[in-house]
């Protein structure tokens, strides 16, 4: 019985103009599972999971739910069948209570018109005590924290009696302590027999939770394998279709001089309070120095004042010998920081430009881009296109908006801007957030290969893996403070017990 | 089947190895061409609407239109013939295909005037826009425009008329300049509001103009029983190349117009100006992050927006207005219909160009002087280019795009 299907999806192919998303695609999920559906960004996961949804209809194919076919015109049809999706952007209202939100559409009633609040919480209550989901019933959605609502949203589908639940990339938004909790949830929600499709491309989390996993590469399925003995390396490799290589390879740094020297530094947010509290150090050509900590310590504060987008209330800023402190962006660019922001599309990329106007955000008004204030389009364009070769960006020609690019891609073309723009120094912040496997592997060889260069890499990333993996030299930071440096040998243990301010100072470990 | 709005849908970005180019290149084209269509069927919408309010008053709208378009002066183009035509600035005759001293011609020199003032207006309003600012300020800037250029045009007598009038001219653009950059100085320093601030220079503009032309005011003419202001000097008229002065023909204040439509052109384009304008009106952050002030491109934007609009204001005067009247400055609305050009036209150069035409064509077709009385009433008639202008703001504002595309939507679901 526990091998019968609970639900198959068979031979679906979803053609989008241009695409194949789905290719006869076929997908089972058994009672009591949490089944992993992993891929590259565009592999076509979401796009089945939204068929099965009722979001799309698909072009060919049947779903078969107990072994009886099913048509899913859209999502009402698929929640009458038990099936309940948790988005990876939710679809909550923030200024309701979460039992508003829970109870939303199918609310209980007091004479016909007034919803019973005091029937919806405690049905809120019976849920989240059943599935151990610890939510407030009266909690408003925008006070509470993502983990919290990410539990509104499953308990929503919960209540819409979903026994299928669909999850699309849960953890993205989570902290490693929240990924945790959740994880937690899930196991308890599959030992009460629900089933799980658990959409992913972390590859160390679908092993942890899936009991199978299957991999999707560019519209098909590659494979469907157990999740116990599979490898990250076997994964890595199934999604891409070639080796990658999770681990950088590099040879040892040969630090020379100091390009980037930061002294005593201290620089106050937008809300006024100090979120650098005197920081000293340096970076020199040919390494690079990882700053590992939790979000929010003073590391988003640190970078926008070596890059000339926030004023330092004390202290000094040197690069390549030249001072900069309370420089503008624009001398920062001259005197030759390279900076990869830590927020591609808030600050990294025009969404709407072209990607050759991209590729020219900081070189558009020196020539041969333009002379005397006038652009030259051809200049601009053979630039582009030959950055865009370089870098392998792929799904656009220079005319694209930057827009249309998978997130991959578009962090290519920032990198691009940002190494031939011929920096002495490189800030690289959270250089592959959000980036699949291959995407990744190739920002890290690039950045080994600036290091290589002789440049000055400063690099700053929440994901103590690639801090690690990276860094010549690790420091860490903790309430605005640089709180120990560690040679990359460092454990996480001991990386994470300095960022959540366990010890001052490395040295006491060695 | 309508690829691109599928393609927009589709949550997840093409396959990183897939060949998706040939697609993208339709979807680019499909885009382009859905950038001139909204805006058609929102002024077919409008005409329609127009039609409807006819139908209700108890005329034909096909009439109607017929002789609105009539009023307009663009039915000159039908009449081909063989005439003879004065060559500009000559006394030599030569052989022309239109009649270039019929009625018809007389009514299209009117249109264009107004269209002249309209695109300038609109293109005031689309260069903040594409700045990311709404420059609600070209009334005011326009009549300060006017003023610098009556007050210039009616002093210096005896210069000499090339430099007179280029003098009006620019000083009206400069003005105009200095006053919306007053706007764009506040947004750029303190952070203050564009929209607010420019309304409030509008009114400024309307109540400084209400004292200066008024009874007993510095720029009130040699006759003290009106409010109006003496004639400007014959050497501070533009030169009008087609009609007679007298009978506000056209002057060539309509390709100084249509060079500015060029010059915005190639700014927002061709310059790094416009390049850096553009990056800040997407996405300000990211300009900041790529070394460029943003307070300097909102300053400039609107400055130069505001010299467009001045520019408008003192080619009107020294085009064919010549004076202005205390009871002209309030009723003046010709900012605010460079608004909706420029809304209609996308704050694109043809676009402008093409709804500047549209908007000076038919208010001067629906205007009383223009109008047939017996086919509707001129005083309605007005009203009704008030209401296709204004559903047309309507529309615009709708976004028909994204109310196809939500139809689409669910007809799809649907299926």
């Amino acid at each position: 019985m526990a091998d019968a299907p609970l639900l198959e999806l068979r031979d679906i192919s979803k053609r989008f103009p241009g695409v194949l998303a789905n290719d006869h695609v076929d997908f089972d999920l058994r009672h009591g599972e949490v089944h992993a559906l992993l891929g590259e960004n565009g592999a076509g996961k979401s796009t089945l999971m939204n068929i099965l949804y009722g979001l799309y209809t698909p072009d060919e194919g049947q779903i078969l739910l107990n072994g009886t076919e099913i048509d899913l015109g859209s999502t009402k049809a698929a929640i009458e069948h038990g099936i309940g999706m948790v988005h990876q952007h939710f679809m909550l209202i923030p200024v309701m209570t979460v039992a508003e939100n829970i109870v939303l559409a199918t609310e209980p009633r007091r004479a016909g018109v007034l919803l019973d609040y005091d029937a919806a919480r405690r049905r809120v209550r019976e849920l989240s005590e059943r599935y151990g989901l610890a939510v407030d019933p009266d909690a408003r959605i925008d006070r509470i924290t993502v983990g919290q609502q990410q539990r509104v949203e499953i308990l929503k589908a919960l209540y819409r009696g979903a026994d299928v639940l669909i999850l699309d990339e849960p953890t993205a938004v989570l902290t490693p302590q929240e990924a945790k909790e959740l994880f937690e949830i899930l196991r308890s929600l599959k030992s009460q027999g629900k089933s799980i499709v658990f959409i992913s491309h972390k590859l160390n989390e679908v092993i942890e939770i899936a009991d199978r996993i299957t991999v999707m590469r560019r519209g098909v399925v590659v494979e469907t394998v157990p999740a116990r003995g599979a490898t990250e390396e076997g994964l890595a490799r199934m999604m891409v279709g070639r080796e990658v290589l999770l681990r950088v390879d590099k040879k040892p740094a040969e630090p020379a001089e100091p390009l980037l020297e930061v002294e005593d530094v201290v620089v106050v947010d937008d809300r006024g309070l100090e979120a650098v509290r005197g920081v000293s150090f340096q970076v020199r050509a040919g390494e690079i120095v990882g700053i590992a900590g939790v979000d929010a310590n003073g590391q988003s504060e640190l970078i926008d004042a070596i890059a000339g987008l926030r004023h330092v209330k004390s202290g000094r800023i040197r690069v390549a010998g030249r001072d900069l402190t309370n420089g503008s962006a624009r001398t920062a660019i001259d005197t030759g920081i390279g900076h990869i922001p830590e927020d591609r599309h808030r600050r990294g990329l025009v969404l709407p430009f072209t990607l050759t106007e991209n590729l020219a955000l900081h070189a558009y008004r020196v020539p041969p881009n333009s002379r005397r204030g006038f652009l030259n389009p051809g200049a601009m364009l053979a630039r582009a296109r030959r950055l865009l070769q370089v870098f392998d960006v792929r799904g656009g020609t220079p005319t694209t908006p930057a827009y249309a690019l998978s997130g991959g891609n578009q962090q290519k073309v920032v990198l691009a801007r940002e190494i031939d723009g011929d920096p002495k120094m490189l800030i690289a912040a959270q250089p592959t957030r959000g980036l699949d496997v291959g995407a990744i592997e190739f920002v890290h060889r690039r950045l080994v290969e600036q290091r290589d260069a002789g440049r000055a890499v400063l690099l700053v990333s929440l994901e103590l893996e690639e801090i690690l993996s990276l860094s010549d030299r690790i420091l860490v930071m903790y309430e605005g403070r640089i709180v120990g440096e560690f040679p990359p040998s460092a454990t996480e243990e001991e990386l994470g017990f300095a960022m959540t301010g366990g010890r001052r100072g490395g040295a006491e470990a060695a | 089947m309508s690829d691109e709005l599928l393609a927009e849908e589709f949550e997840e970005a093409p396959p990183p190895g897939g060949p998706p180019q040939p697609q993208q290149h339709f979807a680019s084209r499909f885009r382009g061409l859905t950038g001139a269509v909204a805006p058609l069927v929102t002024v077919v919408i409008a005409f329609l609407a127009g039609g409807l309010v006819v139908l209700v008053t108890g005329k034909n709208p096909v009439k109607v239109y017929h002789a609105v378009f009539n009023g307009t002066g663009l039915n000159w183009f039908f009449h081909i013939g063989s005439y003879h035509a004065r060559i500009p600035f000559s006394t030599h005759k030569m052989w022309f295909p239109w009649n270039t001293a019929s009625i018809a011609a007389g009514n299209l020199q009117q249109t264009l005037l107004l269209t002249t003032a309209i695109i300038l207006c609109g293109l005031a309003v689309a260069f903040p826009f594409r700045c990311g600012m709404f420059n609600i300020g070209g009334q005011g800037q326009y009549l300060v425009g006017t003023y610098v250029a009556v007050w210039l045009g009616s002093s210096f007598v005896n210069l000499d008329p090339f430099v007179h009038v280029l003098l009006c001219v620019v000083a009206g653009s400069l003005l105009g300049a200095v006053w919306a950059g007053i706007a764009g100085l506040l947004k750029a320093t303190v952070g203050a509001h564009e929209v607010i601030s420019t309304i409030m220079l509008n009114w400024t503009a309307v109540w400084v103009g209400e004292y200066l032309f008024g009874q007993g005011g510095p720029l009130q003419g040699s006759n003290k029983s009106v409010p109006i202001s003496n004639d400007i000097a014959a050497g501070a008229k533009l030169p009008v190349f087609w009609g007679l002065a007298l009978l506000q023909g056209l002057s060539i204040g309509i390709f100084i117009a249509l060079a500015v439509l060029v010059v915005y052109w190639l700014i927002i384009n061709r310059t790094t100006l416009g390049f850096e304008v553009r990056a800040v009106g997407f996405n300000p952050e990211a300009a900041r992050y790529g070394g460029i002030s943003v307070a300097r491109n909102y300053f400039l934007a609107m400055a130069i927006a505001g010299s467009f609009a001045g520019l408008a204001g003192a080619l009107d005067i020294t085009g064919w207005e010549y004076n202005l009247g205390q009871n002209d400055i309030p009723v003046n609305q010709i900012g605010f219909i460079g608004l909706a050009a420029a809304l209609l036209g996308r704050n694109t150069a043809i676009g402008v160009g093409l709804s500047g035409l549209l908007f000076g064509a038919l208010i001067n077709g629906t205007s009383g002087r223009q109008l047939d009385p017996s086919i509707f009433r001129p005083d309605l008639a007005g009203n009704l280019t008030t209401i296709i202008q204004g559903l047309v703001i309507l529309f615009v504002g709708l976004n028909l795009g994204a109310i196809w595309a939500s139809i689409r939507r669910r007809r799809r679901r649907a299926t």
